[in-house]
């Protein structure tokens, strides 16, 4: 376990297998910032768990916490950030350690793949020598193999003529083949666990499936652990085996990927889902918004903090913040709602809802037919 | 002087190129460089090709430092040698310049004075680059305590006028008139570069602040890295052109700060000539032999022309190298 995968070769060094313990466990965990107004809750008592071979999809918008949890587990905070609860890696309990403990860690058991392939590399420093570096350091390899073991993992994440590209400066690369250079270095200590952070977010549209797909290949292969995070839906849907859904630095709904998509409970959940265009509209639909902003999270709301931007919203709910269960039918399909999707009151209000955008649609094309 | 417009002690971090010792001198220069510069497109010669602007102050620059490297076996007469003949006389046979006031040949002791004003420019900036470059790059990087505890010591030393401060320094280290003349230029070396630490200092800290906030710097750090290692070989070469483009301007800071001294008796001991101190040895002679000194400062301003204008283009194609990332 201690010796890292062989970078390159077979899912080997794989002595856990899914479905026995989780690699991962994070319980009650809080990172808070400090700021002149008080202190920000960034992240408010997520508890999660992942095991290798698995993919769990962070979804959540800009502000709900989502890199900063990522980054919360990983150690990379800066220094006005404190994290509390706890963080077990293979068992080992992470939670009291700083730079110098985590630094056995990075690279050759977590790593992460960075947003923006833009300014995740480092300008005047050779692609392969960005790889090499880490291969030389971690795994002691001398200059030949860890140059061979770099083309062979630019060559894994499909790079065209690889050790042409192995001495090209990282302005000479497009960005998804920027992206890709940032994926080899992330996996060229073979880490176990795979923090992406919104890997695709910065890139063409055309580019970011290729991206997904190698970054699902290479965890396959490689057996490793991965969070993706995203704040697209639609990004997560086919690619992570879980998701969790963020809002306001807590996990709102947490399920399956099939079960959520089938029967979500959440308002928050749905409203992500409508908010992604659809080929089956009709041209020139007006895009679905949340409407509102996420809530400060200085001063995070009383009650539960979707309610404000909630169309289901109840006089409960802006009292009393709902806490994290399990639905009736299944354990691990969890989520945190007073009168979820499927509850007889917000099946009210969705109808007059329904009943009064109708109307509203009668009386335009009634307008128009004049 | 020049860096009272700076405003606030601790964050304008702006690199005015004319921050030093011999404001008018350095604006002078300057402003002749933007003219030239302007007759020169460089920048529409494509991001590969250097301007003629650049090769002409490179050779210039080059030519000067061969001369000065190579003064000891060029056929030119001794530097301390006095010709009575050509005593006060402009360009004549055999003397090309002419002589100076003591008959001393005059192109043989600008090649001389050469020696010891680029040794003097290019040491001063090396002690500054190294300490003020180095504390830079520490505050700028690990920010924190270290951080403040350093600046506020470099501010400090800012807000002493420069060329007090330097003047202080080589007045208190060597002014008795038995200092050799090489331990003379050490100690002017010295009091220049403790000049332009926090000069170069403060710029490397603004660059560094902005390259660390980058994201490889993180991505660095999440492979492993060790934070030394980072600042060396993440950061660090990143940083390099804007010291370098600082530090060219630096040097021609430096040469004409130690002509203020000579001025002033504390700069390279005379017989030994270098620029400043020909200059400044002659000036009583304007009226008589003018061209001692004409000659000179033509040598000496061209010269800092250059080299401002090489820190102009060091600057403007690593702009250009910014701007295709």
């Amino acid at each position: 376990m201690s010796a890292p995968t062989a970078p390159g070769g077979a899912p080997g060094g794989a002595t856990t297998a899914p479905g026995t313990d989780p690699i991962l466990v994070v319980d009650g965990l809080a990172t808070t910032f400090a700021s002149p107004r008080g202190e920000v809750r960034a992240v408010d008592g997520v508890s999660l768990s992942i095991q290798r071979g698995r993919t769990l999809g962070l979804v959540g918008e800009s502000g709900s916490g989502k890199s900063v949890l990522s980054r919360s587990i990983m150690g990379l905070l800066p220094g006005t950030a404190s994290r509390t609860g706890s963080i077990s890696f293979e068992g080992v309990d992470l939670s009291d350690w700083g730079d110098n403990e985590y630094r056995s860690m990075w690279g050759t058991e977590m790593a992460m793949i960075f947003q923006d392939p833009m300014t995740a590399l480092n300008p005047v420093m050779k692609v392969g020598k960005q790889i090499t570096e880490s291969l030389r350091f971690h795994l002691d390899m001398d200059k030949s193999t860890a140059k061979e073991t770099a083309v062979e993992l630019l060559r894994s994440v499909r790079i065209p003529e690889p050790e042409k590209r192995f001495g090209t400066y990282p302005h000479k690369m497009s960005g998804g083949m920027r992206q890709r250079v940032v994926i080899a270095v992330a996996l060229a200590c073979g880490p176990k666990l795979l923090f992406a952070d919104e890997p695709t977010t910065a890139l063409d549209v055309t580019v970011q499936a290729q991206v997904l797909d190698l970054l699902g290949e290479q965890q396959r292969e490689r057996f490793m652990a991965m969070i993706l995070v995203t704040h697209d839906l639609g990004v997560v849907a086919g690619r992570a085996h879980d998701i969790a859904v963020m809002y306001a630095g807590r996990i709102v709904e947490t399920a399956p990927t099939a079960r959520l998509f089938a029967s979500m409970k959440m308002p928050y959940t749905e409203a992500l889902l409508s908010a992604i265009p659809k080929l089956s509209d009709a041209p020139h639909t007006k895009l679905v918004a949340i409407g509102g902003r996420p809530p400060d999270l200085v001063n995070p709301p009383q009650g539960c903090a979707f309610a404000p931007r909630c169309p289901y919203a109840r006089d409960r709910c802006l009292e009393e913040a709902p806490v994290l269960r399990a639905t009736d039918d299944d354990p691990s399909h969890r989520f945190a709602c007073h009168y979820p999707v499927d509850s007889e009151q917000t099946i009210e209000i969705k109808d007059r809802l329904t009943a009064a955008r109708l109307i509203a649609e009668r009386n335009t094309e009634a307008d128009d037919g004049r | 002087m020049t860096q009272h417009q700076h405003g606030g002690p601790d964050h304008s971090e702006a690199e005015t190129p004319g921050v030093g010792l011999a404001p008018s001198l350095i604006a002078g220069a300057e402003a002749a460089g933007v003219a030239i510069g302007d007759d020169v497109p460089v920048a529409s010669s494509g991001p590969k090709k250097l301007g003629i602007g650049a090769w002409l102050a490179i050779t210039w620059l080059g030519g000067w430092v061969l001369l000065a490297i190579l003064a000891p076996v060029l056929p030119i007469p001794d530097p301390t040698e006095t010709f009575p003949e050509i005593a006060r006389q402009g360009p004549t046979d055999g003397h090309p310049l002419g002589g100076d006031a003591l008959g001393r040949d005059l192109l043989s002791r600008i090649i001389w004075g050469g020696r010891a004003s680029f040794a003097v420019g290019f040491g001063a900036v090396a002690v500054g680059l190294a300490i003020g470059g180095l504390l830079g790059l520490v505050t700028g990087f690990f920010r924190g305590k270290t951080d403040a505890i350093i600046t506020p010591l470099m501010s400090l030393l800012l807000a002493i006028p420069q060329f007090v401060l330097a003047l202080s320094l080589v007045t208190v280290l060597a002014s008795s008139d038995d200092v050799s003349s090489v331990r003379r230029i050490g100690v002017v070396i010295i009091g220049l570069g403790v000049v332009s630490i926090p000069i170069l200092g403060r710029i490397t800290r603004a660059n560094t602040l902005s390259w660390s906030e980058r994201e490889f710097v993180t991505a660095a750090r999440a492979m492993g890295a060790r934070s030394w290692r980072i600042m060396f070989r993440d950061v660090l070469p990143n940083v390099v052109p804007a010291m370098l483009s600082i530090a060219l301007l630096g040097v021609g800071v430096a040469i004409i700060a130690e002509g203020g001294l000579s001025v002033f008796g504390v700069g390279v001991q005379l017989p030994t000539p270098s620029w400043g101190n020909i200059i400044a040895e002659a000036r009583g002679q304007l009226r008589t032999a003018p061209h001692i000194v004409m000659f000179t400062s033509i040598v000496l301003f061209l010269t800092v022309l250059a080299l401002n204008y090489l820190g102009d283009v060091i600057s403007q194609r690593f702009e250009v190298r910014e701007g295709q990332l």
